[in-house]
């Protein structure tokens, strides 16, 4: 594998819930490499998003890193002053989130905040920021250009915001671009063309990409790679095809098997139980009081992750090299 | 006979127009359809299709524009008050956000011990507690949980009790809106298992209403399309899944994500997104994103035609057997 772009080693975050502290990353790994696309998939709560925010630094009181590093570009985020961070997003690692409408700026037309982004980290004005403006926009399939840069957010469809959220994330020139959810409020026919824009992005400007999602069809559409979260911690990781044809993690299998399917009977007994509390953690692995195989060793000691073979990681004492039973 | 039939059912809402004026929003045109007891008929649309307006015009909680709505024989339209009560209770809903559809501030057993309180269908405290505890249990919930807050509840445990309080009604009838779709995958599975599971014991009619086509693939037998208002396809799950014949219903079908990263289904990706509904075009409402649209399609609006065996589409090519057959 190249050099990866971003690597993400031990990553571990607190939350501070008195009287303790609730742990809400525990020891993430993760690498991106140079126009790769991975994704990061995980129900609710699982820590996907906050795996995004810690490593941008945008993670607010009372969450706190308390441990591992951030690596991008070779530099290490998790210590950069503020001013130096900040230069990072936007023009090193750029986000896109869940509600396109909602993170814009409802009173500034497409063009304005386009303008803005330009005047800020370029310092393009005039016409040169125009036709910039208009390039970037003819990138993400706008359509009418004219139209789009004078149009307020409310007057353009969610998909369109989406494509224009795409557009300012774009103006600095990233080299990663995470996603987070960012197809999830949009209609089938429009997230399918946002996921087509983004495959064309990647090959076109060799944009390396994050997704975050709890869509594993979105996975299976769009990612090289995938990471798979359960309690702040990633469970198993591998090249998106091995980990569909035989996933080793018994919640990756559990996972794949809930989902539903054209023409099948739903698989009620998929998953029994729910999601951990955060400040009351099971000992040992966390899965274990919902996997179907635990054994008395699951939950006295925490699984290491380990690489069984190139490229897949997995957390688990009892791995199950072997297809799976969705298929 | 059916228990419900639904004929030419419209919902025209008005709504403001620059500062004065008011101009017409056909939310639900001419849906018709029937539903027999113990089965299920999907609805499957994108936002703005009027899935769950049609839902809430059956129910009567909003008032159809025109149409009826017959239900066990009797014409809804045209009943009010007491009358309009005791039928409604036949008729329940679940909706999509479950957190928002129950009272914070009230314990989840009360909120189930309501309707049948109010409907009089159990007598004396004892045995609404007991008939609580019942429907607790078969909603996969147990007693412990008949005192609890909803912000105590997880999201799957919270569309369990709005399924109990729509069972407390001693229903016929469910129309179960996205029930779904805010929940996690595996939660997801373990609902649509229990609604299946009730659907069977209780020999209840659902009208399920859902975005997402594999969802609704495992719940109903038959499936209607609809796109901005009007049905544009309906049919057997089977055949409109397997033999889609409408050009928005095989769009809606190609893009599905696919399940797994190598299968490479040859895909229908269609321009734009919908009209607005305060301006649908004249003739098919699909025509402006269509890729098979005929000069015909832009002035003349298509009525729903037999195009296979209880199938039929709203299109002029489908029905003239002119358009590929496409295959997901």
């Amino acid at each position: 594998m190249t050099e990866p772009l971003l690597s993400v080693r031990g990553l571990t975050v607190e939350f501070d819930a008195p009287p303790g502290a609730a742990r809400v990353l525990t020891g993430v790994d993760l690498d991106v490499a140079p126009a790769e696309v991975v994704g990061l998939v995980g129900e609710s709560g699982c820590g996907k998003s906050v795996t995004a925010l810690a490593m941008l630094r945008l993670l607010r009181a009372p969450g706190r890193i308390t441990g591992g590093s951030v690596r991008f570009q070779r530099r290490e985020l998790t210590t950069l002053s503020e001013a130096e961070i900040r230069r990072v997003r936007g023009r090193g690692i750029a986000m896109i989130f869940q509600a396109p409408r909602e993170s814009l700026n409802p009173v500034l037309t497409i063009g304005q905040q386009l303008a803005l982004v330009l005047a800020r980290h370029d310092g393009l004005r005039g016409r040169r920021a125009r036709a910039r403006a208009e390039e970037l926009c003819a990138m993400v399939e706008l359509g009418d250009t004219r139209r789009i840069l004078g149009a307020y957010p409310h007057e353009l469809s969610g998909g369109m915001c989406q494509r224009a959220m795409i557009a300012l994330a774009l103006a600095c020139r990233p080299a990663l671009l995470v996603a987070d959810e960012a197809t999830t409020a949009l209609d089938v026919t429009v997230q399918l063309q946002i996921l087509l824009l983004l495959r064309r992005l990647r090959d076109s400007l060799g944009l390396a990409q994050l997704l975050i999602t709890h869509n594993l069809g979105v996975v299976a559409e769009a990612c090289q790679r995938v990471a798979v979260m359960y309690a702040g911690e990633i469970v198993e990781s591998a090249p998106a095809e091995q980990l569909f044809a035989a996933p080793w993690h018994p919640y990756t299998r559990r996972l794949l098997a809930a989902r539903p399917r054209i023409g099948a009977p739903p698989a009620g007994d998929a998953i029994p139980g729910s999601v951990p509390d955060p400040r009351r953690r099971p000992t040992g692995c966390p899965f274990h009081p919902r996997c179907y195989q635990a054994q008395p060793t699951c939950r006295e000691s925490h699984p290491a992750s380990e690489e069984l073979a190139p490229g897949r990681h997995v957390r688990c004492f009892y791995p199950e090299p072997a297809p799976g039973p969705h298929r | 006979m059916s228990l419900l039939a639904v004929a030419e059912l419209s919902k025209e809402y008005r709504v403001p127009s620059g500062a004065f004026g008011r101009r017409p929003l056909a939310a639900v045109d001419r849906v018709s359809l029937r539903l027999r007891e113990g089965e299920t008929l999907g609805l499957v649309g994108e936002s703005g299709s009027g899935k769950s307006t049609l839902a809430r015009c059956i129910l009567q909680l909003e008032r159809p524009s025109g149409g009826t709505v017959t239900f066990q024989g009797r014409e809804l339209t045209v009943l009010a008050g007491g009358a309009l009560r005791r039928v409604r209770r036949l008729l329940q809903m679940v909706f999509q956000d479950p957190a928002a559809s129950l009272n914070p501030r009230l314990r989840v057993g009360y909120t189930v011990a309501e309707p049948i309180r109010l409907h009089r269908l159990r007598s004396g405290e004892a045995a609404v507690r007991a008939r609580v505890e019942e429907l607790f249990g078969w909603v996969g919930l147990g007693p412990e949980h008949v005192a609890r807050y909803p912000h105590q509840l997880s999201g799957g445990q919270q569309q369990r009790v709005a399924i109990a309080r729509a069972l407390a009604c001693e229903p016929r009838l469910l129309a179960l809106d996205e029930p779904t779709s805010a929940l996690d995958v595996s939660v997801q599975a373990a609902l649509l298992a229990l609604l299946a599971e009730l659907q069977s014991r209780l020999g209840l009619a659902y009208l399920f209403i859902s975005h997402d086509l594999a969802v609704v693939s495992t719940m109903a037998r038959r499936v209607m399309v609809l796109y901005l208002g009007q049905v544009v396809e309906e049919g057997p799950t089977a055949e409109i899944l397997g033999r889609p014949r409408h050009p928005y219903t095989q769009a809606l079908l190609s893009a599905v994500p696919r399940d797994v990263p190598w299968a490479e289904p040859a895909r229908l990706v269609v321009r734009g997104e919908a009209a607005s509904a305060l301006a649908p075009p004249a003739g098919c409402r699909f025509a402006p994103r269509c890729p098979w649209v005929l000069p015909r399609c832009q002035d003349e609006p298509q009525p729903l035609q037999p195009v296979g065996a209880d199938h039929g589409a709203a299109c002029w090519r489908a029905a003239g057997g002119e358009l590929p057959i496409w295959r997901a």
